[in-house]
């Protein structure tokens, strides 16, 4: 297989999957500009997995994100998607930069779950304040595209397209983050930390940057999860929606950037059909799902592509 | 990479498509989506009984004949009844995509459903995006319309305001004294605008009483030791608790044990749905509502409704072998008032199956009976019911073995509910203007 | 003096419960490495079967000796160990050993969700009732207030639960060599252990102890769907404080979490929603690994 630059890959990958807007149905749409939108959210912990550490509250910033867009839409009527994903993802950023250097000393389970910690407090305090709907919530509008305010299908077809952008380009640049100097220490991290730090590279600072990019994706999934949905409550923080990421990020394995957003869709469409085909056990049903995928593919949906690509060399 | 990337979305999407096949009812037929508990702590105590009392008034509807005028034809005006259901655990994300999925791959002819009031927040937008007709039948939050105006979507039950100020008004009438009071309500938005509005109303009608101590258990907490101490600790004049479920059920036991009942007057918000599965361990003289004149409250009021309670109330007996609480009644009235509505709207369209803006039309402002009382579509321009209300005592029959309600006190509608345009939180501060009591 | 003594009484009260439900989060996670999500079902299962049992204990006329239900709580949760323990461990668990910490945490929520219907399709989605044993000891006064004898049979429970999984681990030739399992499984194996009956061993207890977390708080509750999700979430905070893997961690990591509770009720209720987050973040920020933990020597 030929080795294509980044940006032709990029470029293939856009064309191809925003031809979907012209052939999917109306709820596949939504439901794919969904999966994309948490698939950011995701690939900000592929980047952190790939140091070997995965962060168990990145409902955080999937949270947060949705909750500044929908706070800064309702207070000063701000309603450009450029605009309230650039503001969602600079405070996504500030906090970042203050909970990163904390987290960068932890590992493993203890990072995971000082991570859900951090999400549950803010799970916690956004559920104590009744001004802003507590745990009932709060509503947004639907987004402005640079002044544009399309209704029913081209609405969805743009929020589809804009997350379509955001997650190739988002795709490529970690792409390129991942061959770089910086990713590759983060790779030889997960192997063995020591050795990297008697070469004189510094863990606590790359783990820094990979927490800050996850940071940064996760609240720019959030931003557009809430702009799809209409509705952001503190559930977005609770753990069990951290743990979908966590199981996304697991499914696609930390070898792949595309993987990613395929696992997310997988999942959402399971779940979907699982819904509505068991409505009493659709629970029942996932679970044996989650099983088997972590047992027929232990490195991921990335490593079928490794592989393949192995064999092809 | 990419390679997998395309396989992977085309397959995706193929596999969407593929699946995204014909669903669409047929003219002889009226499909309801249905969202209801099935899992998680509000599948038993709403979830599963509304269900229960909707799939038994769907199959007498479809059978024709089994309920007295004006509820004697078959299905809705003749259409048969088909439903899909949706179990509502999984947060309002998932509710979203699932509304979705329900109107546009489904193709349902209206929805019914939504018992959180995140959820009910969350859809009546997409509802309106998607010109999809939508009854929300249990969930109490009155933001829903306070906040927002919607086309296509309505509430065939009287938002939660309702709860508390019967309570306080039950207060009032028995001459209850009332130096003191605290609250146990669950740490999330319907147990803290529970609170909210019962010491709204509380102001109104007992300026004087002092309030001791509110607290907020998580929801779900199980444990109540601690709280129940802070309350006997306290000893307020009476407790407020609109704890449902579990919730309520281990805090009652947890309650009685320790003699909290003896101390202070315990008063329910929505405790009648309890019950059933609680029977003697219900301690006598709670002061309880059920949200409506549903249940006991229903089934002692007797009146003009007697016949169509009574039909319902013993088919549910026959079917499920405990009498139907609450979240039946809420279904009924949602089922009983869309019945109504689809054949408004096929009088007026020369007996077409309606379209989603016909059956809206139809349902603005509508009025009809229902086991719980009159409903009447009065508030948010003819989107948000009200209801009568009822609140009556425990009282334990030995010689039957069963719970009683008695003192039962009935609020008409527009006592407890408040009239059109004022929002029912100034309602309580401006001291309940235009309620209209006997 | 007589609120502090209220908080404190409520504070042990809640901590001997929280302590028998996360012990044997922190024993399975010692020596299998695993942060068992799927302890939340066995709580809840260890519910649903007592309730169940002690249903039928006084259905077949226990009523002549109502504190054999006592035993019928036991049993249940025996019962579930015995049955879902082996199931678990050999049938699922095993073939992860040696995995990622994190791919197992996922491991193990799917096996929750999974309990999660299982559990419905067994028993429905009504609750279940067993509030016999819980006013069978009768009313203890202490100062204004009443407390239920039970509550502090559970507390006795919790101390009995505590002495004994430390007694086996220290005093015993069983606990020495599970102690080995835990520094290495690998030299203990080469040195004769049978590691996979010890690992079988250490699960079936965890599995036990979450059963009778579940079975103690049945006759004070209503069974319903959806217990377990509330349980795990503080048993999780409790170990963390406590150090994984540690017993007295537990113990601390309850007393920490229960008193500060108790205080938080009383005192200021408006914070009794994050006080457990709080805790655990604060005790995290100071000690990485939690109170008790083992420092770890990094592998070059």
């Amino acid at each position: 297989m030929m080795h294509l630059p980044v940006y032709v890959s990029a470029i293939i990958a856009f064309v191809l999957l925003a031809a979907g807007s012209l052939v999917l149905p109306d709820w596949a749409m939504f439901l794919f500009a969904m999966a994309l939108a948490k698939g950011l959210v995701c690939l900000g912990i592929v980047g952190m997995m790939r140091g070997g550490v995965v962060s168990f509250g990145q409902g955080l910033y999937y949270c947060l994100g949705a909750y500044t867009a929908t706070l800064v839409a309702n207070s000063f009527g701000v309603s450009d998607i450029f605009l309230l994903t650039l503001i969602s993802a600079a405070v996504c950023l500030a906090v970042g930069l203050v909970f990163g250097p904390l987290l960068s000393s932890y590992r493993g389970i203890f990072f995971a779950m000082l991570s859900l910690a951090l999400s549950m407090v803010l799970y916690g305090t956004l559920s104590k304040m009744s001004f802003i709907g507590g745990t009932d919530g709060l509503n947004i509008g639907a987004p402005t595209f640079l002044g544009w305010a399309p209704e029913g299908r081209p609405l969805q077809t743009a929020l589809y397209i804009y997350v379509v952008a955001i997650v190739v380009i988002a795709g490529a640049l970690m792409r390129i983050y991942f061959d770089s100097e910086q990713g590759l220490i983060t790779l030889a991290m997960r192997d063995n930390e020591l050795r990297v730090e008697y070469l004189g590279a510094s863990v606590r600072h790359v783990m820094t940057y990979n927490y800050v990019f996850g940071a940064l994706l996760g609240g720019i999934g959030g931003t557009i999860a809430v702009l799809a949905l209409g509705h952001v409550d503190p559930e977005f923080a609770f753990w069990t929606t951290s743990g979908e990421f966590v199981f996304v990020a697991i499914l696609a394995g930390y070898l792949s950037v595309p993987a990613v957003f395929v696992a997310a869709i997988i999942l959402e469409l399971v779940r979907s059909f699982s819904n509505l085909y068991f409505p009493n056990t659709w629970q029942l049903a996932l679970g044996i799902f989650l099983l088997i995928v972590i047992v027929a593919l232990p490195g991921g949906l990335g490593s079928l592509i490794k592989r393949s690509k192995e064999t092809d060399t | 990479m990419i390679k997998k990337h395309i396989t992977g979305a085309l397959g995706a999407a193929l596999l969407a498509g593929g699946l995204a096949g014909p669903a669409a009812a047929q003219d002889d037929t009226f499909k309801i989506g249905v969202i209801t508990f099935l899992s998680g702590q509000a599948a038993e105590s709403f979830g599963v009984p509304a269900w229960n009392g909707g799939k038994l008034l769907v199959d007498m509807l479809n059978e024709g004949g089994k309920l007295p005028a004006p509820y004697d034809t078959k299905g809705f005006g003749g259409m048969n009844i088909e439903v899909v259901v949706i179990d509502e655990a999984g947060g309002a994300t998932k509710q979203v995509q699932e509304f979705r999925n329900l109107v546009q791959r489904e193709e349902v002819d209206a929805v019914v459903g939504y018992v959180s009031s995140g959820n009910c927040l969350a859809v009546p937008p997409v509802a309106d995006e998607l010109k999809a007709f939508t009854i929300l039948y249990d969930c109490g939050t009155p933001r829903v319309f306070e906040d927002g105006a919607f086309e296509y979507v309505f509430r065939t039950a009287a938002h939660a305001t309702m709860d508390n100020v019967s309570l306080a008004r039950y207060l009032k009438s028995r001459d209850f004294d009332v130096p003191s009071f605290a609250g146990l309500n669950q740490d999330y938005a319907w147990g803290q605008d529970s609170w909210a509005d019962f010491t709204g109303a509380m102001k109104q009608l007992y300026p004087d009483a002092e309030v001791k101590t509110a607290l907020f258990p998580k929801f779900g907490a199980g444990q109540y030791g601690t709280e129940i101490s802070a309350l006997l600790r306290e000893r307020p004049a009476l407790v407020h608790s609109s704890n449902w479920g579990g919730d309520l059920q281990g805090f009652l036991i947890q309650a009685t044990a320790r003699g909290l009942h003896k101390r202070s007057q315990v008063v329910l918000a929505a405790g009648d749905h309890v019950i059933p599965q609680l029977g003697n361990k219900m301690p006598d003289g709670i002061f309880l509502g059920a949200r409506g004149v549903n249940g006991l409250a229903a089934n002692a009021r007797g009146g003009e409704l007697k016949e169509l309670t009574d039909t319902l109330w013993m088919a549910y007996e026959d079917e499920y072998d405990t009498f139907p609480v609450q979240a039946p009644f809420r279904m009924w009235q949602a089922l009983l008032g869309l019945k109504t509505a689809v054949e408004k709207a096929m009088a007026d369209n020369g007996g077409k199956k309606p379209t989603d803006e016909e059956l809206a039309a139809a349902m603005k402002g509508l009025s009809w009976d229902a086991p719980s009382g009159r409903i009447e579509m009065m508030l948010a321009d003819g989107h948000q019911a009200i209801q009568p209300n009822a609140i009556g005592t425990t009282k334990w029959n030995e010689e039957t073995g069963k719970m009683e309600l008695v003192d039962v006190e009935y609020y008409a509608a527009r006592c407890v509910n408040p009239p059109a345009g004022i929002k029912s939180a100034d309602w309580l501060a401006q001291g309940f203007p235009g309620a209209e009591c006997d | 003096m007589d609120l502090i003594a209220t908080i404190l009484v409520d504070g042990l009260i809640y901590a001997g419960w929280l302590f028998i439900v996360s012990v044997g989060l922190t024993l399975v996670f010692g020596v299998l490495n695993i942060l068992n999500i799927a302890h939340g079902s066995l709580y809840a299962i260890g519910a649903y079967a007592s309730a169940s049992l002690v249903g039928a204990y006084f259905a077949a006329g226990g009523e002549a000796f109502p504190f054999g239900s006592y035993l019928a709580l036991i049993l249940a949760a025996v019962l579930v160990a015995v049955v879902l323990g082996p199931l678990l461990e050999r049938g699922l668990l095993r073939y992860f050993y040696g995995r990622d910490e994190v791919l197992n945490v996922l491991v193990t929520y799917a096996v929750f969700l999974i309990l999660e219907d299982v559990m419905k399709l067994i028993w429905g989605v009504n609750p279940y009732f067993v509030y016999e044993p819980y006013t069978l000891l009768g009313d203890v006064e202490i100062g204004p207030l009443f407390y239920v004898g039970y509550d502090f049979a559970v507390i006795a429970a919790a101390i009995i639960v505590g002495l004994a999984v430390w007694l086996t681990l220290n005093r015993t030739q069983v606990g020495k060599v599970v102690l080995a399992v835990i520094h290495d499984a690998e030299i203990s194996q080469t040195m004769g252990v049978n590691v996979k009956r010890i690992y079988l061993g250490a699960f079936m207890a965890g599995a036990f102890l979450a059963a009778l977390g579940g079975a103690l708080t049945a006759p004070m509750i209503s069974v319903t769907p959806g217990l377990g999700v509330n349980v795990i979430i503080v048993a999780f905070a409790v170990v963390i404080i406590g150090g994984l893997g540690s017993v007295p961690g537990a113990a601390i990591g309850a007393l920490m979490v229960g008193i500060s509770r108790a205080a938080s009720v009383h005192l200021v209720p408006e914070a009794e929603l994050f006080i457990i987050y709080f805790v655990m973040a604060i005790v995290l920020m100071f000690r990485p690994e939690g109170l008790f933990a083992k420092t770890q020597a990094r592998k070059i």
